[in-house]
């Protein structure tokens, strides 16, 4: 009974609907497309949530602080050019092996220094990460000299996120079921996890209580960076190269999947399990939407449609539809 | 401030009269961000090979004044204590509707400027809307919207196109006697729709709100009303930004990238022109000030001969120094408690 409660508690009405908007969507989806409901659809689509996923994990942790990390496009593109250029900066003999350490350690260097200012200077999360992100931005046109980086994934980085450790499974599914254990753990059982949830309620109160809030925000900040960065370096395994802006499609829909997970964005209140709900959804929304092509219908009507405007108009709708069901706040009174 | 003599006069006197003469945190904010852009803008005239030409100042003006009416959008609902975050898709939306309307005789293009504004207004309105209304975060709110204007502005044009009365363009971006249109365009910005706004009843309401809002309520504050004119006011300026951008490129493009940089860039700019992230303290003119800085950074590139791809490092190292200046005041604070809100 003791656990059955334990799992029920991690379930909130945001997470339950955002599950259920899932299973309608698929339902929706096989009436058009039987092959939505094929193992096959659902794995290949949580392979390419898990990417999602890994970033949401840190950004969730920002934004439970009441805080916000907009540097999330630019620090994953600092994690994936860091990883395939470590061959070119450490030497060859210590390039391979460390790249992906490297990678992620570059991310976490710019989770520092945002935590830094926003822990220490006091700094608006919003603005030195936005400020961050330029200049992680600038640091790695200068880095690649204004060109596409001519360096490859290393062979492990391939088998990182191509790869099956278990037959039918791919490896980023494996590295995001183990890093939201990681931070499920962290957020209900440890006394981090306490300090992150009273910190976004109260953070006066917290310190008063004697806990060094600017050490946890810190924190935070750091686990953000390092996983953007490493969401990076999987992105870079998967293209089998990196590039330029290869994380600026990640901002808008990480922060949407967490705000749909029913997290708060003043921070204090949200569920691990609702972010991977958000996470799955957005990404089946995606891919649907790039699958049934709604402009064919339009096109027969005789108004021609970019494919673009759909994404975009429908992502927005499903996020107000979403958020007035559960995201709306008290009256001020 | 007119007469700081005045200040000087019997010990009691002055004492009681002090604090009149100080300027307020947000005067204090223009004039850091003016004191900036002078001294950044005559190092770029003083490096600049060819001077400070008409034609330079008017280029730097028209780059300035696209982000500066941005940044003044993005004001509004900062000042409220919300955030825009639609701001540079509204912008898009109004360069691709501009681009099929304000064509043909003088009659007609007077219409597409009244649809394209309307148009920008009804945007921000409907963000006013749904964040008042709907009872929902504006960061969020502004991120939804942000994609459909964006998604109806590919809609109008999905390939980057379309036209515009070129009498129109020329006058908007030409210079008299040395002034850019632009910069007059700014004035008039700010003489017909910020200062009436700042002394209104709803404007002075969009102050309190930022303030505290639970306050603004108990005195009587027309809450709701004041936050959806904050956001539709910020879709109007945005429009007029979107106008200028189509009589300078005479064309109109729905790039999400232009969107983007739009609205993070307006937020930079805010801070900079010392408005306050947490409301209630600001001016849009200072956002104009901070847009130049902004746009400024670019420049001064060039004539260092710094390779401008590098611009977003500096424009990112500008904003830092910029949040950082601002956090000074913790060595100031005497009870450590003051630290944590």
């Amino acid at each position: 009974m003791g656990v059955f409660n334990a799992i029920a508690r991690q379930f909130d009405r945001a997470t339950i609907i955002a599950f259920g908007c899932i299973g309608v969507l698929l339902l929706i989806g096989s009436l058009a497309e039987p092959a939505f409901l094929s193992p096959q659809y659902l794995i290949q689509q949580l392979h390419v949530a898990s990417f999602l996923g890994v970033v949401a994990t840190g950004v969730m942790l920002v934004i439970l602080l009441g805080h916000i990390d907009l540097s999330i496009p630019w620090t994953i593109g600092v994690g994936g050019m860091m990883a395939t250029g470590a061959v070119s900066i450490l030497g060859p003999e210590w390039g391979v092996p460390l790249a992906i350490p490297f990678g992620i350690c570059c991310g976490a260097l710019i989770g520092v220094i945002n935590g830094l200012g926003v822990a220490y200077l006091r700094a608006p999360s919003m603005i030195f990460t936005l400020g961050m992100n330029a200049v992680a931005q600038g640091l790695m046109v200068y880095h690649t000299g204004g060109f596409a980086p001519q360096d490859r994934a290393t062979e492990l980085m391939r088998e990182l996120t191509v790869g099956q450790l278990i037959p039918g499974v791919p490896n980023p599914i494996l590295i995001w079921i183990f890093v939201g254990a990681a931070a499920m753990f962290m957020l209900n059982r440890s006394t981090l996890g306490r300090q992150i949830y009273a910190i976004g309620n109260q953070e006066r109160a917290v310190f008063l209580s004697g806990v060094d809030t600017r050490k946890v925000i810190l924190i935070c900040f750091v686990i953000s960076g390092a996983c953007a960065a490493a969401t990076g370096v999987l992105l870079a395994g998967w293209a089998n190269r990196s590039y330029q802006a290869m994380g600026d499609p990640y901002l808008l829909p990480t922060i949407a999947a967490i705000i749909l997970g029913g997290t708060n964005v003043l921070g204090g209140r949200g569920k691990y399990i609702g972010t991977v709900a958000g996470v799955i959804l957005i990404t089946i929304l995606q891919s649907m939407l790039s699958v049934v092509q709604p402009q064919r219908y339009f096109a027969q009507l005789g108004l021609d449609f970019p494919a673009d405007t759909f994404r975009q108009v429908v992502f927005g709708l499903v996020i107000f539809g979403m958020l007035l069901i559960y995201g709306r706040q008290q009256l001020v009174r | 401030m007119n007469a700081p003599t005045k200040a000087i006069g019997s010990a009691p006197t002055a004492r009681r009269s002090g604090p009149r003469f100080r300027l307020t945190a947000a005067q204090r904010g223009i004039l850091l961000a003016a004191g900036i852009f002078a001294v950044m803008f005559a190092v770029y005239g003083w490096k600049q090979s060819v001077g400070l030409t008409p034609n330079v100042i008017n280029t730097a003006a028209n780059k300035g004044a696209l982000l500066a009416l941005v940044a003044m959008a993005q004001t509004l609902p900062i000042l409220t204590r919300g955030l825009d975050l639609s701001v540079g898709a509204v912008f898009v939306l109004a360069n691709c509707l501009a681009s099929s309307v304000v064509v043909g005789d003088p009659m007609m293009t007077g219409v597409g400027i009244v649809v394209v504004l309307i148009a920008g207004l009804l945007c921000g309105a409907l963000n006013g809307v749904i964040i008042v209304y709907g009872r929902l975060q504006p960061l969020i709110v502004t991120l939804a919207t942000g994609a459909i204007f964006f998604g109806v502005s590919l809609a109008i044009r999905p390939q980057p196109g379309g036209s515009v009365n070129f009498e129109f363009a020329d006058f908007m971006t030409r210079s008299t006697y040395a002034v850019p249109h632009s910069v007059i365009l700014l004035v008039m910005v700010v003489v017909l729709v910020w200062i009436p706004y700042r002394r209104s009843v709803l404007g002075r309401a969009a102050f309190a709100i930022g303030s505290a809002e639970q306050a603004a309520y108990m005195s009587g504050v027309p809450i709701e009303r004041a936050k959806v004119l904050a956001y539709a006011l910020s879709g109007f300026l945005a429009a007029i930004g979107g106008l200028l951008l189509t009589a300078l490129t005479y064309s109109g493009a729905a790039k999400i990238t232009i969107a983007n940089d739009y609205t993070l860039n307006s937020i930079g700019a805010v801070v900079i022109g010392g408005t306050s992230l947490f409301g209630g303290v600001g001016s849009a003119i200072g956002s104009i000030f901070g847009a130049f800085v902004m746009r400024t950074v670019g420049d001064l590139l060039i004539v260092f001969d710094i390779n401008p791809v590098l611009q977003p490092l500096f424009v990112g190292i500008v904003l830092l120094v910029a949040v950082s200046i601002g956090s000074l005041r913790i060595l100031r604070i005497k009870n450590k408690l003051d630290l944590y809100r």
